[in-house]
């Protein structure tokens, strides 16, 4: 899992990905109205089905958020997509190595 | 016999789909419906999951080929799949991935199918009965409603006629929605089919996704999608490809959404109206009606507060999931939703459904969904479902994961409390009072949840 993570950023730092982890956290439970704290969310849970349980509507609504926050797209076709999907880590991960604002 | 064409392609080299990029003529098409028909097994029914849109497509029409029905229940999940086998044992599953369904496999034919030297459109019984498709009903069992080749015709050649799609020209028709829904079945797949368009075989997800694939097409391109996705669509930033129109439908878009599609993407904008049982019956053209107008040969009554579809292409007398106002004969407006149906990201559930998926799990003795709009800021577009639940033996997440096993994902209730009893009042309803204390007592529902 890690080794996936690593193979997606090649740059971003531990406390840059960190803070881009605690700043997904917060937006991800506020727009979707969840039921856990930020700080409870396991970073290293699935995103979509069980573990934060979030469906398909809820993924869409998650890009929108990174495309507004950090002006990256995600794609569906793309192979790292299950990856990034896997956890919070692996999701804040990618962002932190693709940022464009 | 009066008999319909399997596809409106008039020549054996006119497209009618594309797939990675790649057009697939029409000879290739019948080949391949053909090709697979006679590799059919012996049963009556079959569950068609395919993603991909051209082998959907494809599977389709050999199924209705072999005068089997093709199933295209709402979702899935083991729980929909074991109602499916009581209803027919014999029901086989046709699939391009590893779906995980809990039913015989078809195999798809391993070597490609042999082109045909001459050109012939198979025809197809206007009687004949080719899909089933399901509602939930007011009780745990989903109601199956069947479809004959006749009226499933007849409705997407008005669709076509509505939306501006006989005119000849050759356009091709990319999805967002699945093909297995009855309006991604019409609008996506079987509208091409009867109007000689080309459909897409992928299926974009991500406003980037959608952009990809547009832009790898040939023009003119239509979109047929939902209010959610284009809502997310116009939330980017990204440049989008060249759109000549743009359908929406499971939900009523908002006039200014519209507005701003046709603007930002130089696309028309028409919206469809329809259920599960009735198929497509009306349309509008977003940005200049508020109206909705009804398709030819359908008219709408009222009885007993119900507005009811019937005639034309409607297989039975419906009464419609919303409240309609009628303007004239053959024009209405939407009003709001009728109490007990739900409409989440375009699909339709009632609650009382729901609570018997609830009550039927071990361990819980009490419990109710509720719609939990009110409770909204209105960040979130889509509405969503809460619950209240008694069970002493189990924890929140043990019940999500068995309603998981039951309903879509959309449904599962968010907040889902744990309460030592419902409060129900002397009809047995849970009034909208006790809902709001309780869920302001309890203050954030993680909270409650979490000292479980």
């Amino acid at each position: 899992m890690k080794q996936n993570a690593q193979l997606l950023s090649a740059s971003a730092t531990g406390s840059a990905i960190a803070e881009v982890r605690q700043n997904l956290a917060r937006l991800i439970t506020q727009t979707l109205n969840l039921d856990v704290a930020p700080e409870d969310i396991d970073p290293e849970a699935p995103i979509y089905g069980e573990g934060l349980g979030l469906d398909s509507i809820d993924v869409l609504e998650i890009a929108l958020i990174i495309s507004k926050e950090y002006g990256v797209e995600l794609k569906a076709d793309s192979a790292e997509n299950h990856v990034i999907f896997k956890s919070l880590n692996a999701l804040s991960e990618f962002v932190a190595g693709r940022r464009t604002r | 016999m009066d008999c319909l064409p399997i596809l409106a392609h008039e020549s054996p080299d006119s497209v009618v789909a594309y797939r990675a990029g790649q057009p697939v003529c029409a000879r290739r098409f019948l080949a391949d419906v053909v090709h697979l028909c006679a590799a059919l097994p012996d049963s009556r029914h079959v569950l068609n999951v395919c993603k991909d849109r051209y082998l959907f497509a494809v599977g389709f029409a050999a199924t209705i080929l072999a005068d089997k029905v093709s199933f295209l229940p709402p979702n899935h999940l083991p729980e929909i799949v074991r109602h499916l086998k009581q209803l027919a044992p014999d029901t086989v599953c046709l699939t391009d991935h590893e779906a995980g369904i809990d039913l015989p496999l078809i195999p798809w034919p391993r070597a490609p199918a042999p082109l045909p030297d001459h050109w012939e459109v198979p025809l197809v019984p206007r009687g004949r009965r080719v899909a089933c498709v399901f509602t939930s009903g007011s009780t745990g069992t989903p109601q199956p409603h069947y479809k004959t080749w006749g009226r499933l015709v007849d409705c997407v050649r008005i669709e076509a006629d509505r939306i501006g799609l006989s005119d000849g020209i050759k356009r091709v028709l990319v999805a967002t929605v699945p093909p297995q829904h009855m309006y991604g079945l019409e609008s996506s797949v079987l509208v091409a089919l009867q109007s000689g368009q080309a459909l897409c075989a992928e299926r974009p997800f991500f406003p980037a996704d959608i952009a990809t694939l547009l832009g790898d097409l040939p023009l003119p391109r239509v979109l047929v999608s939902t209010p959610i996705h284009l809502a997310a669509l116009l939330a980017t930033r990204l440049q989008m490809p060249e759109i000549e129109r743009v359908l929406s439908a499971t939900a009523a878009l908002a006039a200014p959404l519209a507005r701003d599609i046709e603007l930002r993407l130089g696309a028309r904008v028409l919206e469809i109206y329809g259920s599960t049982e009735t198929g497509q019956i009306a349309s509008r053209c977003t940005t200049q009606n508020v109206e909705w107008q009804l398709w030819a040969g359908v008219q709408l009554s009222k009885q007993g507060g119900r507005t009811w579809a019937q005639g034309g292409h409607v297989e039975v007398p419906t009464p419609l999931g919303d409240l309609v106002e009628m303007t004239t004969r053959d024009r209405f407006r939407l009003g709001g939703r009728i109490d007990d149906l739900v409409n989440i990201a375009g699909k339709r559930n009632s609650l009382p459904f729901l609570n018997h998926q609830l009550l039927a799990l071990a361990g819980v003795t009490d419990g109710v969904f509720f719609v939990h709009d009110t409770l909204h800021e209105a960040r979130t577009s889509a509405t969503r479902l809460g619950a209240l639940v008694v069970a002493p033996s189990l924890t929140a997440s043990d019940i999500l994961r068995h309603l998981r096993e039951r309903i879509d994902p959309v449904f599962l209730p968010r907040p889902l409390l744990l309460v030592d009893r419902v409060p129900r009042n002397a009809t047995g309803k849970v009034p909208r009072a006790a809902l709001q204390s309780l869920l302001v007592r309890d203050g954030p529902p993680s909270l409650h949840i979490a000292r479980r």
